[in-house]
C-alpha cells in the first residue's frame, strides 16, 4: 500500500484536459495570425495614406523641376539626382571592397585569432547606428581630409556604413558555394586565387550581386548621417558631385515634412512614392539578377 | 627542370601572395572603421568634458542645449531614448515572435513564400517614411482619436515608439523565425508522440531551444530602436525631459543629434561639442547591446 503514495505525487505530468488544451491552442493560432495581420494592415495603412496625398501633386513636372518655395511648382530633380550620384559612387566604392573582404574571411583567413577579430569587428560595425557614421563623416571626411559638406563625403560616409552589410552578405554568398567546386580548381592545377577568380566567384554571383544591390537600396534610404554632412540644404540647382552643395531624396522628404503648409505635406508625400518607387525598381532588379546570373548554376 | 618553369612558378607566387595581402586590407578596413569612430569620438567629448564636468553630464536629468541657461544633464535624452525603445520593445516583441511563430510553425510553404517577403519590405522602407506615417497618420488619426486631443499632443514619445515598434518588428520576427526553423524535427515530433498539442510543442520545445536565438533577436532590436533616428526625429518633438510618461513630447539622443546639425551651431562652441558627447553615450549604449547579443548567442546556442 505504502507503495501508491509517490506515484500518486507526481500523476499531475500527465494533461488530459485535451479540450481546454486544444483551445488554449486554436486561441494562440489566432493570435498569431492577428499579429500578422496587424503588421499587413499597417504596411496598407501606410501605403494607402501616402499614395492618397500624393495623388495631387505627382506629375511629370514634380519629377523634373526644382523644389521651390511655392508648393505647386517644387519638384525633386536635384534630391533625385543627388541620390542616384551618391547611389553610384556607393556602389562603385563597396562592391571591390567589401567582396575582397568577404574572400579573404572565406577563402583565406584561417582560423587565428586576428581573423575572428576582424569577423567580430564586422558584424560589431554592422550594429552602430546610422548616425553614428555621420559623426565620422563629419569629422573625416568634411574636416580632417577637407572634402567639404560635398556628394563625394556623404558617398564615402554611406559605403562605411553598408560595407558590412555587403560584407556579410558576400560571405553568405560564397560559404554558399560547395566545396567540390574548390577541390575541382585545384585538381586542375590553379593556385587559390584562380580558383577564387574563375570557379569561386561566378558561382557566388548571384548573392553578391543581390546583396550589394539591397545594400544601395539601404543606402539610398538613409538620411541620418547625411544631415551631418550637410545634406539639409535649400538646393534649387543640380549637384556636381564634387563641390558646393546637394541635397539627396530622403532629406527633401524631411525638409517638406516639417514645414507647417499642408500643401508640402503632400509634396513630402509625393517624394515618398518617387523613393518608395525607386526602392521597389532596386528590389526588382536583384530578383532579375539573382534569376539571370543564377540560371546555369546548380548543385 | 627548366629556369623557365622556376620563374613562372615563382611569379605565380609572388602574385598570389600580393592579391592575398590587398584581400586582407579590405577586410581590415573595418577595423580602421571602428577605430575612427572611437577615435572620433572619444576626442571630442574629452573637449566637451573639459568644459563640463562629466558628472553633471551623466547625473543631469535637464537638457538645455540651445537655450540659455544651458544645462547638460544626459539623462533627460537617455529617458526619452529609452522610453521610446521601451514602448517600441513592447509593441514588437508579440508580435515579432508570433510572427515568427506562424511562419515557423503553423504557415504552409506556399503563404510564408507571400507573408515574409511583406513582412520584410517594413524593414526596408526608408526610416523617414515612417517618420511621416507617424507625423500625419498615427498621431492624428489613431492616437488623438483614441486617447482624447486633451491627452495627447502632435508631438509625443509614444507615437515614436509606435512606429519605430513597426520599425523592428521585421528584425525580431527574421531572426527568431530563423532560430525555430532551426530546432530539428524530430524534438516536435518527439513531443507530439508524447501527447503534447502543437501549442505545446511550440511553448515548451521550440521556444526553449531556439531562445539563444530569439533574445539575441530582441536585444539586436533593442539597439537598433536606440540608434533609430529619422522615424523619431520627425514624431517625438522637440523637449528634452526626464519623463517616463508615454503622451508626453520628448526628445531622442539621436534627435538631438539631428537638431544640432541642421541649425546653425558654429564648429568648436560647446554646443556642437555635446553633439559628440551625446553620439559617444549612444554608441557606447548600443555597442553593449551588440556585444550583448553576440555573447548571448554564443553562450546560449545549443546545436543538435
Amino acid at each position: 500500500m505504502a507503495t501508491i503514495a509517490p506515484a500518486a505525487r507526481t500523476a499531475p505530468r500527465f494533461e488530459p484536459a485535451l479540450m481546454r488544451r486544444k483551445l488554449t491552442g486554436t486561441l494562440f493560432y489566432g493570435a498569431c495570425i492577428a499579429a500578422v495581420g496587424l503588421l499587413l494592415l499597417a504596411l496598407v495603412a501606410l501605403l494607402v495614406d501616402v499614395f492618397l496625398r500624393a495623388a495631387p501633386w505627382l506629375d511629370v513636372d514634380f519629377l523634373t523641376s526644382v523644389p521651390s518655395s511655392r508648393p505647386a511648382r517644387a519638384g525633386i530633380l536635384p534630391a533625385m539626382i543627388g541620390t542616384l550620384e551618391i547611389g553610384l559612387i556607393v556602389g562603385l566604392l563597396t562592391f571591390p571592397i567589401g567582396v575582397a573582404a568577404a574572400i579573404y574571411l572565406v577563402e583565406y583567413a584561417s582560423d587565428s585569432r586576428l581573423n575572428r577579430m576582424l569577423q567580430t569587428n564586422i558584424s560589431n560595425l554592422a550594429g552602430v547606428p546610422s548616425i553614428i557614421y555621420g559623426i565620422l563623416g563629419l569629422a573625416v571626411f568634411v574636416r580632417v581630409l577637407a572634402l567639404g559638406p560635398t556628394i563625394l563625403s556623404a558617398a564615402l560616409t554611406l559605403s562605411l556604413l553598408i560595407l558590412p552589410v555587403v560584407i556579410i552578405a558576400s560571405i553568405e554568398a560564397l560559404k554558399a558555394v560547395p566545396e567540390a567546386q574548390r577541390e575541382g580548381a585545384y585538381a586542375l592545377g590553379a593556385t587559390r586565387w584562380q580558383m577564387v577568380r574563375q570557379s569561386v566567384l561566378p558561382a557566388a554571383a548571384p548573392g553578391i550581386m543581390t546583396g550589394i544591390i539591397l545594400a544601395m537600396a539601404r543606402a539610398i534610404g538613409e538620411a541620418a548621417p547625411l544631415i551631418l554632412i550637410g545634406a539639409f540644404t535649400f538646393v534649387t540647382f543640380l549637384p556636381n558631385p564634387f563641390e558646393g552643395q546637394y541635397t539627396v531624396l530622403p532629406i527633401q522628404i524631411y525638409g517638406w515634412a516639417i514645414r507647417p503648409q499642408a500643401d508640402f505635406q503632400g509634396i513630402s508625400a509625393a517624394a515618398i512614392v518617387v523613393i518608395l518607387g525607386l526602392m521597389l525598381l532596386l528590389n526588382g532588379l536583384a530578383l532579375v539578377v539573382r534569376a539571370r546570373l543564377g540560371r546555369h548554376i546548380q548543385w | 627542370m627548366s629556369a623557365q618553369a622556376t620563374s613562372l612558378s615563382l611569379q605565380r607566387s609572388i602574385r598570389e601572395r600580393i592579391i592575398e595581402r590587398l584581400l586582407f586590407l579590405a577586410a581590415a578596413l573595418g577595423v580602421l572603421t571602428t577605430f575612427a569612430i572611437i577615435a572620433v569620438l572619444a576626442i571630442e567629448t574629452f573637449e566637451f568634458f573639459l568644459e563640463v564636468s562629466p558628472i553633471e553630464f551623466l547625473t543631469g536629468t535637464r537638457w538645455s542645449a540651445l537655450i540659455k541657461p544651458q544645462s547638460w544633464g544626459v539623462l533627460a535624452l537617455v529617458s526619452g531614448t529609452v522610453l521610446v525603445a521601451a514602448i517600441a520593445l513592447a509593441i514588437a516583441v508579440p508580435l515579432g515572435l508570433l510572427a515568427a511563430v506562424l511562419l515557423a510553425e503553423y504557415a504552409s510553404p506556399r503563404v510564408r513564400t507571400v507573408v515574409k517577403p511583406i513582412i520584410e519590405t517594413i524593414a526596408g522602407v526608408p526610416t523617414i517614411v515612417l517618420g511621416f506615417f507617424g507625423l500625419y497618420f498615427v498621431a492624428p488619426h489613431l492616437l488623438r482619436p483614441l486617447l482624447g486631443a486633451d491627452n495627447i499632443g502632435t508631438f509625443s514619445a509614444l507615437a515614436g515608439g509606435i512606429v519605430v515598434g513597426l520599425l523592428i518588428t521585421p528584425l525580431i520576427a527574421s531572426i527568431s523565425e530563423d532560430a525555430m526553423r532551426a530546432v530539428p524535427r524530430g524534438l516536435r515530433e518527439g513531443a507530439f508522440a508524447m501527447g503534447a498539442t502543437k501549442f505545446e510543442v511550440v511553448r515548451k520545445v521550440v521556444f526553449p531551444a531556439a531562445i539563444s536565438g530569439i533574445m539575441a533577436s530582441i536585444i539586436l532590436a533593442m539597439s537598433r530602436a536606440i540608434g533609430e533616428t529619422m522615424a523619431v526625429v520627425l514624431v517625438v518633438g522637440t523637449k528634452p525631459q526626464f519623463t517616463f510618461d508615454p503622451t508626453e513630447s520628448i526628445q531622442t539622443m539621436t534627435a538631438f543629434i539631428v537638431q544640432i546639425s541642421i541649425g546653425e551651431t558654429a564648429q568648436g562652441s560647446l554646443e556642437y561639442k555635446s553633439l559628440f558627447a551625446v553620439g559617444a553615450t549612444l554608441f557606447a549604449m548600443t555597442f553593449a547591446l551588440n556585444l550583448l547579443s553576440g555573447w548571448i548567442v554564443r553562450r546560449f546556442r545549443t546545436t543538435y
